[in-house]
């Protein structure tokens, strides 16, 4: 799969562009999303193409939860950002004031050191997005490719390219992480190598999606009748059979964004993951339990933001399916 | 006779499975001159899909195909796949039973369109589009420049196959192979499919090998006729010789269970009884002798080659018929072959 249409829009997007609504909803609609838009352009034709979209859209729209999560998801990427820019205190910035409860000055309270703790923790959810879609985009590229391919030519490709998965699989993946992320642990902005071993280990659910997906797209007439037309291997799997796989491949792009969020965060809650001066909601969690009882809001706040972040991204997710689903759907857009 | 632009000669096709090995196609023969219709018929399992799909290389990796198949001073059994795919679509192009899934849902017709054309020609987009729009007018789409950008869902069954004929025409391919095209359609718009394929080969120039049950269609449009019965030819002639001097029973089994409007409506449709033959493994003698009326020792010992039997006008072209009793069957001698009997059960 190598159509540079698509890969385009695997890309991550850098952080300042992400934090925005559009960016934030085009990312999350995944990679896989791209590829028919990519595709459709590719000829001149992206106002038809959108059509499909849009009926989409429109069923996403009448998602209640779905809308609720974007939202909820949108205004924590769009503050985060924000905060990072405008708010007086940076995370870095250490005030006179040490272990303050909550005020106007500081609405989440300081810590130990003086680190205002808003700028801490929207900091924290800044670089959890990040590291999280950079996961998405990274899985979903290689999943997708994987299973395509595997789908597609059936065989002994798929038999070894499945074999594969299954050693991925089978892998410990916390202790694999642990091996792994120590060795990242030394370097101090280890953010991005740590998302790339997260997006390492976490494409084969998606790869077994696409390819079970691309097992019985590969049967249906139209591929066969692309065939006859002369169409070539790549194209009838780039351009003909891709498009109609990538509800479930967007569905699972969004789930891999939360899961990798809790991975993220169980590492860092471990002193693997992100370190200091970085942070992560999953650092500051750590950082806050010790003193959990006395100063809460060293602790409180970030935890409620990564539940409130994890939360809104599952319900993204179930939106997608939901509108992706033409048996579930009620309301025609 | 000008050159045939479709030439298969000895097609055999097998496919190993668990069972054995399946003779899918014993020995089909079978030419096509430029702008000639010709008809295939046969029951289900006779090999009609496999003769079309060995044609465009389209068989599944397993089969087994042996023989010849001469197109464009090419044998396309042995050109490579690269090769084909420029044969496909701009020599040869195909046309599926069931235009329900033939067309990718997700594109709009216009875009299916355009690709099969980009695929082959070095054009623009928007000539390509106005390519699409010309050809689904030809096809008889109304208002096509509205239609291009509709999905296939928003098509009706008849339109979707007239979109998959526009697709087929789109490249000028010499040959338009076409599988049970009216089959998954409703009757009362098989005769605008039917029109569009006459325009198709019309605006093309090209032959066209079409592959059906109904009999009705084959006598619309067929020029030559060709009876499949278990994975072989049995018969071949002008759509004269074999509506009107069938010379082996299994034709005439055919056109027995065909309703006539012109009967007086006392006579009953008459069934071939049983059903065609395992086509595992190796058998002797004539493959329709268990359910034929006429067979005798010799049918059950050797099986008939197609001969050349007497036609209705031998100037039109041969005809031929694989059964030892060919010349009798033509003539008439044995009269209703299928007796009325066997069919107390269906409710004419």
């Amino acid at each position: 799969m190598a159509d540079p249409t698509g890969n385009e829009n695997f890309v991550i997007q850098t952080p300042e562009r992400v934090a925005t609504v559009e960016a934030g909803a085009h990312t999350l609609a995944g990679a896989g999303a791209g590829v028919e838009l990519g595709g459709a352009d590719a000829y001149g034709m992206s106002g038809e193409a959108k059509s499909q979209w849009r009926i989409l859209l429109g069923r996403f729209l009448h998602q209640r939860m779905g809308m609720i999560g974007l939202c909820v998801f949108a205004l924590l990427a769009i503050s985060s950002v924000l905060v990072g820019h405008f708010w007086q205190y940076s995370y870095t910035s250490i005030t006179n004031n040490l272990n303050d409860p909550p005020s106007w000055s500081n609405p989440f309270g300081t810590n130990a050191i003086g680190n205002d703790m808003f700028a801490q923790v929207m900091a924290g959810v800044e670089k959890d997005i990040e590291i999280a879609l950079t996961v998405a985009a990274m899985a979903t590229l290689i999943g997708v490719t994987i299973g395509a391919i595997a789908g597609f030519y059936r065989g002994w490709v798929d038999s070894l390219l499945m074999r594969f998965v299954d050693l991925v699989l089978v892998l410990p993946v916390l202790a694999v992480l642990i091996v792994l992320a120590n060795k990242l642990s030394k370097e101090s902005d280890n953010w991005l190598g740590l998302a790339i071993i997260i997006g390492l280990l976490s494409w084969t659910y998606v790869a077994r999606l696409v390819r079970a997906d691309f097992l019985s797209l590969r049967e249906r007439d139209f591929v066969e009748a692309s065939r006859a037309l002369g169409a070539t291997n790549r194209r009838i799997i780039v351009k003909h059979m891709l498009p109609n796989a990538v509800g479930p491949i967007i569905v699972n792009a969004t789930l891999t964004v939360a899961l990798s969020i809790i991975f993220e965060s169980t590492l860092s809650f471990l002193g693997l993951g992100v370190q200091p001066p970085n942070v992560s909601l999953g650092l500051l969690v750590d950082q806050g339990q010790d003193s959990a009882t006395t100063e809460w809001w060293l602790f409180v706040f970030p935890v409620v933001f990564l539940i409130i972040l994890i939360l809104s991204i599952f319900l993204i997710g179930d939106g997608l399916r939901e509108a992706f689903d033409p048996k579930k759907s009620r309301v025609r857009a | 006779m000008t050159e045939p632009t479709l030439q298969v000669e000895h097609l055999e096709v097998d496919f190993p499975t668990k069972d054995g090995v399946v003779h899918a196609v014993r020995g089909v023969d079978l030419s096509l001159a430029p702008g000639e219709v010709l008809g295939i018929v046969g029951e289900s399992g006779s090999g009609k899909s496999v003769t079309a799909l060995a044609t465009m290389g389209l068989l599944p990796k397993g089969a087994n195909v042996r023989g010849s198949i001469r197109f464009g001073g090419d044998d396309l059994l042995t050109l490579k796949e690269k090769e084909l795919t420029k044969v496909r679509g701009t020599g040869i192009a195909m046309i599926f039973q069931d235009p329900m899934t033939s067309l990718n849902p997700v594109y709009t017709i216009g875009w299916q369109i355009t690709e099969a054309i980009l695929a082959h020609q070095d054009i623009s987009k928007d000539a390509a589009m106005a390519r699409a729009i010309e050809l689904l007018a030809m096809v008889g789409i109304p208002n096509p420049a509205e239609r291009v950008d509709n999905y296939p869902h928003e098509f009706s069954g008849g339109m979707r196959q007239r979109a998959v004929i526009a697709i087929a025409m789109a490249n000028d391919p010499e040959v338009i192979l076409a599988d049970e095209p009216t089959t998954a359609l409703d009757v009362t718009v098989q005769a605008q499919v039917l029109n569009s394929l006459k325009t198709a080969m019309a605006e093309t120039g090209a032959a066209l090998l079409l592959i059906t049950h109904d009999l009705g269609v084959i006598a619309g449009l067929a020029d030559r006729v060709l009876v499949m019965y278990a994975g072989r030819p049995v018969e071949i002639g002008t759509a004269e010789d074999v509506f009107y001097r069938p010379s082996m029973p299994y034709t005439l089994g055919l056109l027995g269970s065909l309703p006539r409007l012109d009967s007086d409506g006392t006579e009953r449709l008459r069934q071939i009884p049983g059903s065609p033959p395992s086509m595992l493994g190796d058998r002797t003698g004539c493959p329709f002798a268990a359910r034929c009326p006429l067979a005798a020792d010799i049918c059950r010992e050797t099986e008939p080659e197609l001969v050349v039997v007497p036609s209705v006008n031998s100037a039109l072209g041969e005809h031929r018929a694989a059964c030892h009793f060919a010349e009798a069957v033509g003539r008439g001698d044995h009269g209703k072959v299928f007796s009325d009997g066997v069919v107390d059960n269906v409710i004419v």
